[in-house]
């Protein structure tokens, strides 16, 4: 199988579309008959970062990738970046304003929550260069064949 | 417990007209904080919150919630419903508190989302 590639543009503080490109991509999923606790596991990393890029960053883009061995989501935005990535990483961590709060985010779970779900997690950033979350979903490998 | 006793114990009306009234349901969680719904094994769940936007929609659809009730008399703006309706999400407003709704939903048997209670 040809790996196939989705691309959704994401606009910063657009609450009102924030998080369609996960939905998307989740239904697209569904209709590939991937593993549902598979499914679930990349909705939600998906959701988060998405959700990050939007509430937190800049204007950027979703990117799915379903390949034969793995999926991958990287979420890119043109934000003002992170300054120390390991304390972002601290579960409670946030500094997400008023307005994500009363959406229900800013509880510093996001990227523990993106760590706990996704077989790999990596987060690139520096302040004035924007964000880059990259995760990886292993797909069970193929039953072996009996002869 | 099948959803349509859970509306009618929480006097709670429909926003939408889906009817998934025959829904069976186990297990429910209380909670306003959309990054716990999604942290946690929250798959065929009810959710009870006092957060009405439309990004309590995407979380229910992203974290496989199987129906919502919105407490304390929240009526959500449009687009959450509207969203709730393309989504095919059954979604609930409930004239109660979120204490009086787990704690009615909690004494007819309904569990959290270990299992426990
Ligand atoms: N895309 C991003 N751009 C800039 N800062 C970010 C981004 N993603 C995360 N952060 C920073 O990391 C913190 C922790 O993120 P997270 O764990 O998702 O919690 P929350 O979103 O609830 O604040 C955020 O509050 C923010 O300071
Ligand atoms: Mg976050």
């Amino acid at each position: 199988m040809a790996s196939v590639t989705k691309r959704f543009p994401l606009r910063a503080r657009d609450f009102l579309h924030a998080g369609e490109a996960s939905i998307q991509v989740q239904a697209f999923l569904k209709t590939m008959r991937l593993d549902p606790g598979l499914i679930r596991r990349i909705a939600i990393c998906s959701y988060e970062a998405e959700m990050n890029a939007v509430i937190h960053g800049g204007n950027g883009e979703l990117e799915m990738t379903l390949a034969e061995d793995r999926i991958v989501i990287e979420v890119r935005d043109e934000g003002a970046g992170i300054a120390d990535i390991e304390l972002a990483m601290q579960p409670g961590y946030s500094t997400a304003d008023e307005t994500a709060r009363e959406m229900g985010f800013g509880a510093g779970m996001g990227l523990p929550n993106m760590k706990t779900h996704a077989d790999e997690l990596e987060l690139a950033s520096a302040p004035g260069r924007g964000t880059r979350a990259r995760m990886i979903f292993r797909r069970r490998p193929p039953q072996e064949k009996t002869p | 417990m099948k959803l349509s006793e859970i509306v009618r114990e929480l006097e709670a009306v429909p926003l939408t007209d889906e009817d998934h009234l025959e829904l069976e349901i186990t297990r429910c969680a209380g909670s306003d904080l959309m990054s716990d719904v999604l942290a946690r094994p929250t798959e065929g769940i009810l959710l009870l919150t006092g957060l009405t936007s439309i990004q309590t929609v995407r979380t229910a659809k992203i974290a496989g919630v199987s129906a919502v009730v919105f407490v304390r008399g929240k009526t959500p703006p449009p687009e959450t419903i509207e969203l709730a309706r393309t989504e095919r999400l059954p979604v609930y407003a409930s004239p109660l508190s979120l204490f009086v709704c787990c704690g009615r939903l909690h004494g007819r048997g309904l569990t959290g989302l270990d299992g426990r209670r």
